[in-house]
């Protein structure tokens, strides 16, 4: 049995712009004050606030959610890289903050943007990344060149690094991860920058590492990776877990399944109410802007009676997107903007 | 203390060292190198100074060179490292706290910086011709201060390194290392600066170079008057150890979220 992972009441604050955020990592934090320092100018993010899960050993485990949800800043907590405000977290029964070495021993980790050693060919750092992890000097030349074939990089290994494609440098970096056969594999956005091929690659690595009992931690704004890949998912947004379970389960949750997006050319106001009468309409979300969310059990047989609706009232109707059952339609479900907003 | 890690990543940095070691020498030594040869020759031979000189001036450029290297060969690939690509972390993910990959750095600097010194007695030796008188009397002298020059740059080269962004490199180079060299007494004695002004004398004390070159020449040209060898130890233990506390806590402040 893999091992296992557990966080407790996680919290994170930044009281300066986190280090990739200030460079433009894509991050979206918005400063807030604190409310109890208004007179001062303080800058405060709150990228954590209360987090808690588990993840079973041996299990591939997805955190979902947009840019700045919190997904990497778990990542840096669970991989001893961020300091936690408050709250603690696991790596088998190792604290990861109190007892840093011995849960670095047990982790491998692919960063969102490959931070490889440039001085280095590409061989050169698996075997000294096996030799910082205490492998013999056979054991790290056997396996740099396993993993070296696995990523299909043989042919340039011998190479700096500087010269690689994006692509090269991630499959290195994963490589990298591997090279002292960790228990437990962290990706953060694993697949950003993949072509479809590659993705599909790192896809079967995932699997095959994973069915070696290795525990496997991923973050993503995928929803068809995490579909794919995860046997439990937990979606994350401002810092707060809002929904976890298995990619089925958070699925069947969706009212009825299907989601309507329609627009009009002005707010819908009673015609909400009508929209909800119509046959298989499970729940209407809709306010003072000019657009409504309809949940159902069905996708196109509804566009007729919604079309018919809203001309009766007098509306017009400018768009309409179905979203079938997925992910992107539970994020939504769950806190009203899309996962790429 | 995982010593399996620490010596690994030694090996890491020799690796790397040895790859560059020609351009790191070039880079760290020619400038000393001609200004001995234009001071310690040219001028000498010429007449224009005075030929005991070049005792005056071999300690101070082997200062110089150390100081310099020590303060390169640690700061220069960390602030690489410590960009936002954070190169460094792969050694930070490595089974051993972190702060032993600071302690790591500065060890392989002080290696950097006793070779650099080391090379410089023989290469001005032969740049300068006859004329220069060695006395190492007091070989665990010459050797704690080479230790302690040693320190000094390499856990100087942690502090700048984790302080200054890869734009301020240029800066760094004009506003800290230039005065340094120029002011740190390598190319006249601190007692020579009386003539000039007696605030000046005082107020280079403040530049660590200083009790570099006079604690070197106390060592090897104990005949030139120097800075007493006790007070220069002493200046650079206090210089050594504020700046090893300034340099682990900038590393610290810089590799934790």
């Amino acid at each position: 049995m893999g091992i296992g992972i557990r966080i407790e009441n996680l919290r994170k604050v930044y009281n300066s712009p986190p280090p990739s955020a200030a460079r433009g990592a894509g991050f979206s934090f918005t400063p807030q004050r604190s409310p109890k320092e208004k007179g001062k100018k303080k800058f405060e993010v709150v990228a954590l606030d209360g987090v808690s899960f588990e993840i079973r050993g041996g299990e591939i485990f997805g955190l979902l959610g947009p840019n700045g949800a919190g997904k990497s800043t778990t990542i840096g907590v669970l991989t001893t890289r961020t300091r936690p405000t408050a709250g603690r977290a696991f790596i088998g029964e190792f604290d990861v903050w109190q007892e840093q070495v011995k849960a670095k021993r047990l982790i491998g980790v692919v960063p969102q943007r490959p931070n490889l050693d440039f001085a280095l060919t590409a061989r050169e750092i698996l075997i000294f990344h096996g030799a910082y992890f205490g492998m013999t000097a056979k054991e790290r030349a056997r396996r740099s060149d396993e993993l070296l074939d696995r990523f299909k990089l043989t042919d340039r290994a011998d190479q700096n690094v500087r010269s690689y494609s994006g692509g090269m440098m991630q499959r290195l970096s994963i490589a990298r991860a591997m090279m002292h056969d960790p228990q437990v594999l962290f990706l953060d956005e694993p697949s950003a920058g993949l072509d479809p091929q590659t993705r599909l690659l790192l896809w079967e690595i995932i699997r095959e590492y994973n069915r070696q009992g290795k525990t496997i931690v991923l973050t993503t704004h995928y929803m068809d990776e995490a579909d794919a890949l995860c046997e439990h998912l937990a979606i994350i947004d401002h810092g707060h877990i809002i929904a976890q379970g298995a990619p089925a389960e958070l699925k069947s949750s969706i009212p009825g399944g299907y989601l309507l997006r329609l627009k009009f050319d002005r707010a819908p106001g009673e015609l909400a109410n009508e929209l909800r009468q119509l046959a298989g309409v499970t729940e209407v979300r809709a306010d003072d802007k000019p657009e409504a969310d309809v949940y159902a059990d069905r996708g196109g047989p509804l566009i007729g009676p919604i079309a018919s609706a809203v001309q009766a009232r007098g509306f017009e109707l400018r768009d309409v997107h179905i979203a079938e059952p997925s992910l992107e339609t539970l994020f939504l479900h769950h806190t009203g903007r899309s996962l790429r907003d | 203390m995982n010593w399996k890690t620490f010596y690994a990543m030694l090996q890491r940095d020799g690796h790397v060292a040895r790859r560059n070691l020609l351009p790191m020498l070039m880079q760290n030594l020619l400038q000393p190198l001609l200004l001995t040869f234009v001071f310690g020759r040219v001028l000498t031979s010429s007449g224009m100074m005075r030929f005991d000189y070049k005792n005056v001036l071999l300690p101070g450029v082997m200062a110089i060179s150390m100081v310099l290297s020590g303060i390169q060969a640690v700061a220069m690939p960390l602030i690489t490292e410590l960009q936002f690509t954070k190169e460094i972390e792969d050694r930070l993910l490595a089974p051993m706290q972190n702060h032993w990959v600071a302690v790591e750095k500065i060890v392989a600097g002080m290696v950097q910086a006793l070779v650099s010194g080391l090379v410089v007695i023989p290469a001005a030796w032969l740049l300068m011709g006859s004329g220069v008188h060695i006395n190492l009397d007091n070989v665990g002298l010459f050797a704690a201060i080479c230790l302690l020059v040693a320190l000094f740059s390499s856990a100087g080269g942690l502090a700048l390194g984790c302080s200054i962004g890869q734009t301020q490199i240029g800066l760094m180079f004009s506003l800290v290392v230039a005065p340094m060299m120029m002011f740190g007494c390598a190319y006249y004695t601190w007692g020579s600066l009386a003539a000039v002004s007696k605030v000046l004398q005082y107020a280079v004390l403040v530049n660590p170079l200083v009790y570099a070159s006079e604690g070197l020449r106390g060592a090897l040209v104990p005949q030139v008057p120097h800075i007493p060898p006790l007070a220069v130890v002493c200046a650079l233990i206090a210089m050594d150890l504020s700046v090893l506390v300034l340099g682990l806590t900038k590393f610290r402040q810089k590799t934790i979220g």
